[in-house]
């Protein structure tokens, strides 16, 4: 299963922030992006902060807990996990998270939900 | 059911406890109360009634608010005094000829000061020191004198000086006995503590027995002593002792005591069944006690006798401690040793002006008393030695004797307190109280002091209760941890120190070098302040960008639906017609909400991510800076018109105030940092509500410090009064930097300030004689941060790289779609989901 032929090209690697988010949008949804350096990783999940309500989560802090990476919401400050995007305080909220991955110097994303 | 009619005669500091202590047995209800105040004003902190001179206000003082009455239900009678209790008819008539009947009633009458009847005493401009309206009388007779003098040289006599001395009076202490505090020191102890007091210039007479008053030769009055000296002065201030207002329960027949004092049983009860006594008019076992923390007991006492339940007063410890003109004495128990076999210990330093002594018992095992002057330190462990009847080291003189290398001071194990020992005395909370609170769920000191008050008196138990607290949760297998967060086991004064000595110039260096992990939200913007604090850098210099708050990041303040607000620097809160223009043309290009905030400046609302840099292109044109108020830094110097405007105004408190704004804009500290300047003591820029706050006098500036307004509003303290302005200057530069230094992540400088050791007083030492010998550091410090001092929009605008962050999409052309606006009241507001729903918001306006 790794085959990329529906995935599509969403931005540079220029375009990411190492150590922060940044948004874009698919198919008129909104997804936050995280590019985690030291792993050379980036994560993908929803915009939208279900519980202030508003399009925010790329402009959240990341960092970890534990050994799960996860974004603050910068409006209540509720960690969401980057790998699931299940909220830590709130077994109710789920984010949702899309498959992407660098391929050379462009980030490419699976704009099926996971 | 009939309501059980109580009347309580006296709204002092016991009257104001019994009611507190009443209203928080959740029982009031069944009284019916009305409480009798003579005064023109409820209840009020006598004990620092000094206090009023060096800046206090009434309402400082105060301690019974009319509203907090209003809401238990209690109906107070104030400037009405209670004349006559009929006991037969179960009737109190007061002054005014109002007669109310009763069921009970308390007498909180208090006590009044003892005048010697020394022909004279009568004359104009000799006073006494008990209530606000004396203190007037003593303001208005001072302002036409030069030299006091205070008859009576205990513990509210040198309180009545320190009072003198603050009103800039030459000030004397006429004391009879052979040494200053005669009842709670001895020879050695009265003798440092009177040169102490005569450093300050203060002259003290002891051994002097006032034979009568005349008119003075070059002052209002002579005093001639019996050993034919004599002294002149124009006011005459008697704190000679207390005596107990008994005379309401004289003239009603209830048992007076020889010597006064309404008589009082072990429930608080008079001779009469139906009314209690408490305070300082009552007499228990033949003893008055002229301390407020065993008034409290006896209103707590009273209280749980009202409900019927199982509570007596069994008498107080009168061990004191207490800073009496900026010198630390401590009494304790048996001071002079008079009990059979004792022996004691002294230890006497003439060089720092330091004297200590305890009291053994005759086998060495059991500390009876101490005295210290001079430094009263290691008065919280002694005390609990000697209530607690704890065992004495080895060689008790340890206990006192100054440490310096070599062995340290055997530590008083928290753990050997009994469960009744009294931890915090101001209000009465034991060992087995926080343990209580502990078991409940209180899981750190500031849980234990919101549940139990403890701590929250005096403040003299602080570090004793950090030390029972953590013991037990210790004991309870809680891990008592300081660290700031899962990645670094250190507290921000150990992260702050870190980057200051390692040269840490950024977060991935720091994380890792001391850390574990990847950060956090707690961690990260900590760092990125601490950073900032130090290097001043560009806060979105490539490193740093990842550790700021949304706000930091872009600049302005994140709203409720994703949106910014947009603040300005107008420092000072001056500015020019020009100036508020174009705000008003940015804010209507850009259709924002407009609001006028309480740090005089302008919040525009509704600004989306991408318009920020539109925004700040045109303010920054207009020659506007950022107001930082996204930042936990400097915000505002709010400030009155002062003299160059105003009647009133004695000093330029705009001009001082933008030099002030200009001088630490951008100052990046724990939590945000607000300051104001009043041109008078009218006070109208609110600076005692400030972390500073600074007030014009005829002589210069006063500086307040470590007040805030917000969920728990607190006035600053007096820090310094007079000051030039270089003084000034350097007193909050020192002040700032050493906060910035040791204050914990997302802490107030009320609550680091608290939370010091030795509070005021040593803020006072470190930032006035630089007792740590950092003031210098301190300063360069603070200049370094000013001497790199940039506008960050202003550089943000220059930078394409940072310009890049305040695209909405990183694929896209477009705007945030759930953004919506509906109008009220002619300006925009955020759309409610509901409004969202019924898709009855205006679409977003574009401005290109």
């Amino acid at each position: 299963m790794n085959t990329k032929t529906h995935w599509i090209p969403l931005c540079g690697k220029d375009d990411l922030i190492p150590g922060s988010g940044v948004c874009a949008l698919v198919d008129n949804r909104q997804i936050a992006l995280f590019y985690l350096p030291e792993d050379d990783q980036v994560y993908a999940i929803d915009n939208h902060d279900p519980i202030g309500g508003a399009n925010v989560m790329s402009r959240g802090i990341v960092g970890s807990v534990g050994d799960e990476p996860v974004v603050a919401s910068p409006l209540y400050k509720q960690h969401f996990s980057l790998v699931d995007g299940r909220c830590l305080e709130d077994d109710e909220v789920r984010l949702a998270t899309w498959q992407v991955s660098l391929d050379d110097e462009l980030l490419l994303i699976d704009p099926t939900p996971r | 059911m009939n309501k059980t009619k109580l009347i309580l005669i006296g709204n002092g500091m016991v009257g104001h406890q019994f009611l507190q202590s009443l209203a928080e047995s959740g029982e009031s209800a069944r009284f019916d109360v009305t409480v009798f105040c003579e005064e023109p004003r409820l209840a009020y902190d006598r004990v620092h009634l000094s206090e009023y001179f060096a800046g206090k206000s009434a309402e400082d003082l105060a301690m019974g608010q009319p509203a907090q009455y209003a809401e238990w239900g209690f109906n107070v009678l104030l400037n009405e005094k209670a004349v006559a209790i009929d006991r037969n008819r179960q009737l109190v008539t007061s002054d005014k000829g109002t007669e109310l009947p009763y069921d009970r009633i308390v007498l909180a009458t208090g006590s009044y000061p003892f005048v010697p009847p020394v022909p004279g005493h009568e004359r104009e401009h000799c006073l006494v020191y008990r209530t606000i309206e004396d203190l007037e009388s003593i303001k208005t007779s001072a302002a036409n004198g030069k030299t006091g003098v205070v008859v009576g040289g205990g513990l509210l006599g040198l309180e009545a000086a320190k009072a003198l001395r603050d009103l800039g009076l030459e000030t004397h202490v006429v004391e009879f006995a052979p040494r200053l505090m005669a009842v709670q020191l001895d020879d050695a102890g009265g003798k440092v503590l009177r040169d102490k007091i005569e450093e300050l210039g203060v002259r003290v007479h002891t051994g002097k027995n006032t034979q009568q008053i005349v008119d003075g030769d070059n002052a209002v009055h002579r005093m001639e002593f019996a050993d034919g000296e004599s002294l002149e002065t124009d006011l005459i201030l008697f704190s000679a002792g207390i005596r107990p207002r008994d005379e309401l329960a004289r003239s009603a027949g209830l048992e007076i005591g020889e010597r006064g004092g309404i008589v009082i049983d072990n429930d608080c009860l008079t001779s009469d069944k139906h009314i209690f006594a408490i305070g300082e008019c009552a007499l228990w076992n033949g003893r008055i006690f002229g301390l407020v923390a065993p008034g409290y007991s006896m209103a707590k006492v009273a209280v749980a006798q009202l409900l019927g339940e199982d509570s007596q007063f069994l008498g107080a410890d009168m061990s004191t401690k207490l800073k009496l003109m900026g010198v630390d004495v401590a009494s304790i128990g048996d001071a002079h040793g008079h009990s059979a076999g004792s022996r004691s210990y002294t230890y006497l330093d003439e060089n720092h002006g330091v004297y200590k002594k305890i009291v053994v018992d005759d086998g060495g095992k059991q500390l009876l008393g101490a005295i210290l002057v001079g430094d009263a330190e290691d008065y919280g462990t002694l005390l609990q030695y000697a209530l607690n009847g704890i065992e004495l080291p080895e060689f008790p003189d340890s206990l006192i004797l100054p440490q310096r290398g070599g062995d340290a001071k055997p530590a008083l194990g928290v753990s050997a307190l009994p469960e009744s020992a009294q931890i915090c005395s101001c209000h009465d909370v034991t060992k087995g109280a926080i343990c209580q609170a502990i078991e409940s769920g209180c899981s750190d000191v500031a849980g234990v002091k919101t549940a139990t008050k403890a701590g929250t008196g005096c403040g003299g138990c602080a570090a004793l209760l950090t030390n029972v607290v953590n013991h037990e949760l210790e004991a309870r297998g809680v891990a008592v941890s300081k660290d700031i967060c899962e990645h670094f086991p250190y507290t921000r004064q150990e992260l702050y120190h870190l980057v200051r000595v390692d040269q840490i110039k950024s977060f991935d260096e720091l994380l890792h070098k001391h850390g574990k992990g990847k950060g956090c939200d707690i961690c990260k913007p900590t760092v990125g302040s601490i950073l900032a604090s130090c290097w001043n850098e560009y806060v979105l210099k490539k490193p740093h960008v990842g550790l700021q708050d949304t706000n930091d990041t872009f600049l302005a303040n994140m709203q409720k639906d994703g949106t910014y607000s947009v603040v300005p620097r107008v420092a000072g809160g001056e500015i020019t017609p020009d100036k508020l223009i174009v705000l008003g043309q940015v804010a209507k290009k850009y259709n924002l909400y407009t609001k006028i905030t309480g740090g005089q400046r302008v919040d525009l609302f509704g600004a989306r991510l991408e318009q920020l840099p539109l925004i700040w292109q045109e303010l920054v044109d207009a020659g506007f800076e950022t107001g930082h108020a996204y930042g936990k830094s400097v915000r505002t110097v709010k400030s009155c018109v002062g003299s160059t405007w105003c009647r009133y105004g004695v000093d330029d408190s705009v001009g001082l105030a933008i030099d002030i704004e200009n001088r630490y804009k951008g100052l990046r500290a724990p939590h945000k940092l607000k300051f104001a300047v009043s041109g008078c003591t009218r006070e109208c820029a609110e600076a005692q509500s400030k972390d500073v706050g600074i007030i014009a006098t005829e002589n210069g500036w006063n500086l307040y410090l470590c007040g805030n307004g917000g969920m728990k509003p607190r006035h600053a303290d007096l820090f310094a009064t007079d000051l030039d302005r270089d003084t000034l200057i350097r007193y909050i530069d020192r002040f700032l930097m050493f906060y910035i230094k040791t204050g914990d992540r997302l802490q107030r400088t009320s609550v680091w300030m608290d939370n010091l050791e030795g509070g005021l007083d040593y803020l006072r030492q470190v930032v006035i004689e630089d007792s740590l010998g950092i003031g210098g550091e301190l300063e360069a410090q603070m200049q370094q941060v000013i001497g790199t001092y940039e506008c960050e929009w202003k550089k943000t605008l220059e930078d394409p790289e940072a310009l890049k962050r305040f695209r909405p999409f990183v694929n896209a052309d477009a705007t945030d779609d759930n953004v919506v606006f509906v109008m009220e009241r002619d300006q925009i507001r955020p759309a409610s989901p509901a409004e969202k729903a019924a898709g009855k918001a205006e679409p977003i306006k574009l401005v290109s």
